[in-house]
């Protein structure tokens, strides 16, 4: 059956599934948005590794679509990732989301499969403007100034990401997308900076991880989950194939596995919380990057697959409750698992996921990035990873849960969501438990690095267990004390504010400050001008001050010829 | 809402969080008690420290939520702040 499918670049069955979105309704719809992930994976299945459909242009090869194990990785998980969120969206009539979601996925297959620079750039911008409406279809103030930041720096990333490949493309004379890699000389190694700048603003870097943190929480129930699977995802894989090793990616990997659990902590929004846990998870990739073994890079594609899985598992269940309630923040929340019992039980799985319990999907592949930093002898990388470890289980692992459905009652009574939002969560919730039992047969198949690993030995299970179950105990203990920080409605200032608080507070005083100043000069012209008219006419005898002007005109001009025929007289003599 | 929604629940009950609670501890307990029993590798000389990734993780949690409240000082806004 599938060798009997014409053979299609990866990305268009979305494509076309995004298309028939908008012309289609009612089940039709559903039936063609749920089948398009699977035709496009089964397409997939077909491709055979090389390239497809090179043509030159402007004189450089052009490589559309270029399969190999790790495009491939990438491309499972991304139709994946789609079908779970389409799933997870049926209920919905609203034209745009459903469009925007498909292409958006799309654009996403599109960029992992670009074998040049300039195919890349394409799908780099696609991937912003088409994911743009998922925030904006939540159709509040918030969501529009949220979604209008948001693209502006993702566009930014763009421009970079261009000026970057021109200059690349110019110096090696190869429009090729591989190992870039820092460090070259001259300009070259200017266009690879920029490109390496665009892919961290994608992937979060610190200082540039507020768009994710602004605006996914702002998006709606729906778009949330597929903003959380693609972009950053895109990001690592970028990085993985241009820059793979640079060891100043593991300091960066670093700094973004620890910063955010202090933010998660003491932030209300549950999706918020969520969205720094998921900056902290692609720390964990961007070392594993940096590191650059092939156990390293495994474990990061790895993880990147895992986390597109357990984190959209999280972020269901959070909009599943923002859905029915209305509410998302953890102050207002509490006992919903009296009325939300199943996706009480689906959150937990999503919370024991992501901080890696023995069995779960985050255990297997975060372990391998965790001993990638101990083999390469990061010592001390490897103790704050450990660090970041326990966090991501303080925060989303109990944090979530705990004051979304258990904590004091809210008092808040509603039903589980519909039916297709839970078939959704079961199926996510479902590949956590399989990917963790089982990985060999699923995620490690999949892996593009030759590299045997096994996660599962004693050591490795007591020592994940004594971590977790410490830091479960930690929580406990603080909340005993009363010493756990409450939930408090609150925003907590990041790095945003540079440009949300900081530039309007100074550059908006700063234009008007010049139109005054421009204003006060212009007056005060005009009454130097008037001065200089009054000093000169008497308003008393209503003539002028000036000798001459009380004069004929004839009497001056006799004045002046007189003057001039005095000047020719001693012209003449000299 | 109705009376069956009003009724106390598995966790309104004190005891039985009280019990669960107690389990827990236990659990803790023994995977440090595990410690000595099962021979660990060994990757690193840190490792060496018994019980290390259970210290590790007690004392790393609450030393970020220590410091996450001394952050709220600093950098929590009320609620509408950039909205004004």
């Amino acid at each position: 059956m599938i060798s009997s499918l014409p053979l299609l670049p990866p990305f268009l069955p979305l494509l076309i599934g995004a298309l028939a979105a908008i012309f289609l309704r009612g089940h039709l719809r559903s039936a063609v948005m749920l089948l398009t992930p699977i035709w496009g994976a089964l397409q997939l299945a077909a491709l055979e590794p090389g390239l497809y459909w090179a043509f030159e242009f402007l004189g450089y090869q052009l490589e559309p679509v270029r399969v190999d194990k790790l495009s491939l990785m990438f491309g499972y998980l991304f139709h994946l990732a789609a079908f779970i969120a389409v799933v997870y969206a049926l209920h919905l009539k609203d034209t745009v989301q459903h469009v925007s979601g498909l292409s958006y996925a799309a654009s996403a297959v599109g960029a992992v499969f670009a074998g040049d620079l300039l195919t890349l750039f394409v799908c780099w911008e696609l991937l912003a403007l088409t994911s743009v409406f998922l925030i904006w279809a939540r159709r509040t103030d918030r969501a529009y100034s949220a979604g209008m930041r948001y693209i502006v720096i993702k566009v930014l990333s763009g421009v970079l990401l261009l000026a970057g490949a021109i200059i690349v493309i110019n110096e090696t004379g190869s429009a090729k997308f591989s190992d870039i890699g820092l460090g070259h000389e001259g300009l070259l190694n200017v266009g690879a900076w920029l490109i390496f700048v665009a892919f961290g603003i994608k992937c979060a870097f610190p200082f540039a991880h507020t768009w994710l943190t602004d605006s996914y929480p702002e998006a709606t129930p729906t778009g949330t989950i597929f903003l959380a699977s693609f972009t950053t995802k895109v990001a690592v894989y970028a990085l993985a194939r241009g820059f793979a090793g640079t060891e100043l990616l593991v300091w960066i990997g670093v700094t973004m596995a620890c910063f955010p659990i202090f933010y998660a902590v003491i932030e209300n929004d549950l999706r918020r919380v969520l969205a720094y846990s998921m900056i902290n998870q692609i720390g964990f990739m961007v070392v594993g990057v940096g590191i650059g073994t092939s156990l390293a890079l495994n474990g990061a594609v790895a993880h990147a697959f895992n986390d597109v899985i357990f984190k959209g598992l999280l972020m269901m269940t959070m909009g599943a409750v923002l859905h029915m309630t209305g509410k998302i923040n953890g102050s207002e929340l509490g006992g919903l698992y009296k009325t939300m019992p199943k996706t009480t039980i689906l959150c937990i799985v999503g919370a024991a996921s992501i901080s890696a319990f023995p069995l779960f999907s985050g255990f297997v592949s975060k372990s391998m990035i965790m001993s990638a930093a101990i083999e390469q002898g990061y010592d001390y990388v490897w103790l704050a990873l450990l660090f970041a470890a326990a966090g991501v289980f303080h925060h989303a692992g109990i944090k979530i849960p705990y004051f979304a459905f258990f904590a004091h009652d809210s008092g808040i009574r509603t039903t589980e969501p519909p039916k297709n939002m839970l078939i959704a969560m079961t199926i996510a919730a479902t590949l956590c438990v399989v990917i963790g039992t089982f990985p060999a047969q699923t995620v490690y198949a999949l892996l593009p690095w030759q590299v045997s690993y096994q996660p599962y030995d004693l050591t490795h299970i007591l020592t994940q267990l004594q971590l977790l179950f410490f830091s479960a105990l930690a929580f406990v203990w603080l909340n005993k004390q009363s010493m756990y920080p409450p939930e408090l409605p609150s925003t907590n200032l990041d790095s945003d504010w540079l440009y949300r608080k900081l530039a309007p507070g100074f550059l908006v005083p700063l234009y008007y400050s010049i139109i005054e100043s421009m204003a006060r000069v212009e007056s005060m012209a005009k009454s130097g001008i008037k001065r200089l008219i009054d000093s000169s006419y008497d308003e008393a005898k209503e003539q002028p001050k000036g000798y001459f002007a009380q004069l004929w005109p004839t009497e001056t001009m006799v004045f002046w010829v007189a003057l001039l025929l005095a000047g020719i007289l001693l012209l003449y003599y000299i | 809402m109705s009376k069956e929604q009003n009724k106390s629940d598995f966790f309104d009950k004190k005891e039985n969080v009280d019990k669960i609670i107690k389990v827990f501890y236990v659990v803790c307990a023994l995977l440090v008690v595990a410690d000595f029993i099962v021979h660990r590798h060994i990757y690193h000389d840190w490792e060496n420290i018994p019980a290390f990734y259970a210290i590790y993780g007690f004392i790393g949690c609450v030393v970020l939520v220590l410091i996450a409240k001394l952050m709220r000082k600093a950098l929590m806004r009320e609620e509408d702040y950039y909205d004004k």
